[in-house]
């Protein structure tokens, strides 16, 4: 498959990876409590340490409160009556692709992920998850040449077990948050990548994600290590079938960049957003955060949010390390009954810090459309610079944009800029490009690719076409 | 080439009549001045005829070339050759001068059967034509009118119009806000692009222009309807003496009663 196919197969009318695969699973009994998490450490071989840390992140969570502080509305998941394990049965050891249940490996083929290497994108290696578990990762072998460790977190646990213990929870720890708590407790997979020093990775890494099974919550883990002087590149990709009950999505990322390390971390979110009436769709509240331990170190997320009914998502960083950079690029696409709000923190703790915020959300149809962000400057952070561009777009006359933007500086020679703007994609707009020859549908993704191109240009280029066309697609007919 | 008959139009949805019944008959070659105080409904026949989507033609008919395009839409008007250059352009921040260009331009091409230009015998193309609103390279790569100046807006106009070389132009107050010095150079480009087979209407509330692009008609419109039309000698008589001699005159064969 040529990456124009593959990029091209991605692409639908309507939502076209909305069918279900009919696999067998193991399952666990619906709900929570501590026995579950033991049997579900148990299954998957953990050590103690692993144990004691879902545990622990359990206790806290029964106490926590689940927030609503958010601007959305939906009925909350109800935590008890949900599978917090879901794998396939017939689960290889991930040795070889052969292995993979003929089912799921063509699930991937018809998201346009094959997971054979020779039929990949050139120079991307995957990670495949469905629902709990992953199910293969490619290239593994080469990318091991150069040092580099990409594997699903439950092998990592396995096979390098005192790099997990280090990091992970060092980021976002287990009882950070609501969400964040429950998956520490629960989580099931995910991926992990580790980059040692004066390494490059030769190759853009990925995982896709995929939800299948309809009562199964996914829960997963990733996290992301770049040693002294390395750099990656990470992309994530997520569909899900279209069911009329609401599904949760509650995953935690974890990046830590060490001295001159560079991070970019990018996603491309496409989860079923339920239809007209907000029927159905995945709820999408994750946590992701990045530390810049190290000097000169950056992270630098790039997302691509159209999916999912509700999605609750504010990609972090905490800038520890002096002269450390930060960035999030986002665009954020809402449509029908959709609900987002979405946006970052930065949290500048070393001197000569500097945080970039692009953030472009776009709202039609009956949806909602939140920008939240945090700029924090703490006493130390001299010389810290923040810039931040929140710019809204609506289409049509029943959408709704909000930005909700949160500075506080503690060092008077730290400098923050912030700009907002909100614009209608007008009927004088369309018309002017229409005068010019352009068909309406054309003109109106010109103005919509014209306000979002800041921000997609962020994206690895192997994934930018198929961004683009995402966002066409996405909003499709939405003027009329 | 074009020819308006009895045309009544209304904003889509609304009562008010805003065109009641203009008749207007332009040929090949030829420069046509619409004059007329505010809200005479000069603006909205340029636009009406370039298919704007807020405003309804409730009777008469547009014919170009002989072909009713009264119902086509603005894209497809666009594609037969016609062209309104915008009293206010829009701005469309993120998308290129050159891009949009290239996809008009192409687009018409494709449309009309001709050749596509590739991009860089567009690039070429496209400089050849900046000398005619004397602007620098540079102009081709920012965002479509986002932050520029008025006059910078006006001349874009006028250079969209030498890349696209419509048949038929409507030009909608593209002198007014413009200085001595942009006014002489958006008047120059326009007599480049005249002549030959190219049709242009000025809409204009001043005589002003007509100092340097010289049309062979002037129309006089007053409360929707043409009320006198003439030579440019009556562009003159109107800096004279104003509107107001012509105000509650209705025209009969041509002439003010």
């Amino acid at each position: 498959m040529s990456e124009t196919e593959a990029l091209e197969s991605m692409i639908g009318e309507e939502y076209k990876y909305g069918f279900s695969t009919d696999v067998e699973y193991e399952e666990f009994p619906k709900g929570l409590n501590e026995d579950i998490i033991r049997e579900l450490s148990a299954r998957k071989e953990e050590p103690e340490w692993m144990l004691e840390f879902r545990l622990k992140a359990y206790r806290g969570w029964k106490e926590m409160v689940e927030p609503d502080w958010f601007n959305a509305t939906y009925e909350k998941p109800k935590f008890d009556t949900l599978q917090y394990y879901s794998a396939p049965k017939n689960k290889p050891k991930l040795d070889s692709l052969d292995d993979v249940d003929p089912k799921i490996r063509e699930t991937y083929e018809k998201l346009g992920i094959p997971l054979e290497e020779q039929k990949a994108l050139a120079g991307v290696a995957v990670d495949a998850v469905f629902d709990s578990v992953s199910v293969f990762t490619s290239f593994k072998e080469k990318l091991a040449e150069a040092g580099v460790i990409f594997c699903s977190i439950s092998e990592a646990i396995q096979n390098h077990p005192e790099l997990v213990k280090k990091y992970m929870g060092s980021v976002v720890p287990a009882r950070d948050n609501f969400y964040a708590a429950l998956n520490s407790a629960v989580f099931s997979d995910g991926s992990f990548c580790y980059v040692p020093k004066d390494t490059i990775c030769p190759m853009e890494l990925s995982t896709y994600f995929r939800i299948n099974n309809m009562n199964s919550g996914q829960f997963e883990r990733t996290l992301i290590i770049a040693e002294d002087n390395s750099h990656v590149s990470y992309l994530e990709g997520c569909t899900a079938p279209m069911y009329d009950e609401h599904q949760l999505h509650a995953a935690v990322v974890e990046l830590v960049a060490l001295e001159n390390a560079e991070i970019k971390y990018s996603t491309i979110q496409n989860w079923y957003a339920g239809d007209e009436d907000g029927k159905g769709g995945i709820y999408n509240f994750v946590t992701k955060r990045g530390a810049c331990r190290g000097k000169n170190s950056k992270i630098s997320w790039t997302q691509l949010e159209t999916g999912s009914a509700v999605t609750l998502k504010y990609p972090s960083v905490i800038l520890q390390g002096d002269n450390s950079v930060g960035e999030f690029y986002s665009v954020a696409v809402t449509n029908m009954r959709q609900q987002a709000d979405t946006g970052t923190k930065m949290i500048h703790l070393g001197k000569n810090t500097k945080s970039t915020i692009i953030s472009k959300g776009i709202s039609a149809g009956n949806s909602d459309n939140s920008y939240r962000g945090e700029v924090k400057i703490s006493k130390k952070a001299d010389g810290a610079r923040n810039y931040s561009v929140c710019d809204s777009m609506l289409i049509g006359q029943t959408c709704g944009a909000h930005t909700f933007p949160y500075i506080s500086s503690e060092n008077p020679t730290a400098s923050v800029e912030h700009e907002a703007s909100t614009s209608r994609v007008g009927e004088e707009q369309i018309f002017y490009l229409m005068q010019r020859g352009i068909s309406e549908q054309d003109a109106i993704s010109m103005i919509v690719n014209g306000f979002v191109k800041e921000v997609l240009k962020e994206l690895p280029l192997e994934f930018a076409t198929e961004a683009n066309a995402l966002l066409n697609v996405k909003l499709e007919g939405s003027v009329g | 080439m074009l020819e308006i008959k009895n045309l009544h139009a209304v904003v889509e949805g609304e009562d008010i009549e805003i065109l009641k019944g203009v008749d207007l008959t332009i040929n090949k070659g030829e420069i046509h001045a619409i004059m007329g105080p505010n809200g005479s409904g000069k603006s909205t026949l340029s636009k009406v005829v370039a298919g704007h989507p807020e405003y309804e033609v409730t009777k008469g008919e547009i014919l170009f070339e002989g072909e009713d395009i009264t119902e086509l839409d603005a894209d497809e008007r666009a594609h037969l050759g016609l062209f309104l250059a915008f009293q206010y352009p829009v701005e469309v921040p993120g998308i290129t001068n050159k891009t949009l260009l290239r996809e008009s331009y192409n687009t018409i091409a494709r449309s009309n059967g001709k050749e596509e230009l590739d991009p860089l015998e567009f690039e070429d193309y496209l400089k050849s034509k900046l000398e005619i609103i004397d602007m620098k390279d540079s102009f081709l790569e920012r965002s479509i009118n986002t932050g520029f100046s008025g006059g910078e807006k006006k001349k874009n106009e006028v250079f969209q119009m030498a890349v696209l070389n419509p048949k038929l132009a409507f030009m909608d107050e593209t002198d007014s806000g413009l200085d001595i010095d942009a006014l002489k150079i958006v008047a120059d480009g326009i007599n480049k692009i005249a002549g030959g087979e190219n049709a242009i209407v000025l809409v204009t509330h001043y005589q002003r222009l007509l100092n340097y692009v010289k049309p062979d008609y002037v129309h006089v419109m007053i409360d929707g309807k043409f009320v006198k039309s003439g030579d440019r000698k009556l562009a003159l008589e109107l800096e004279d003496q104003g509107y107001d001699w012509l105000e509650n005159k209705t025209m009969v064969n041509g002439e003010a009663q």
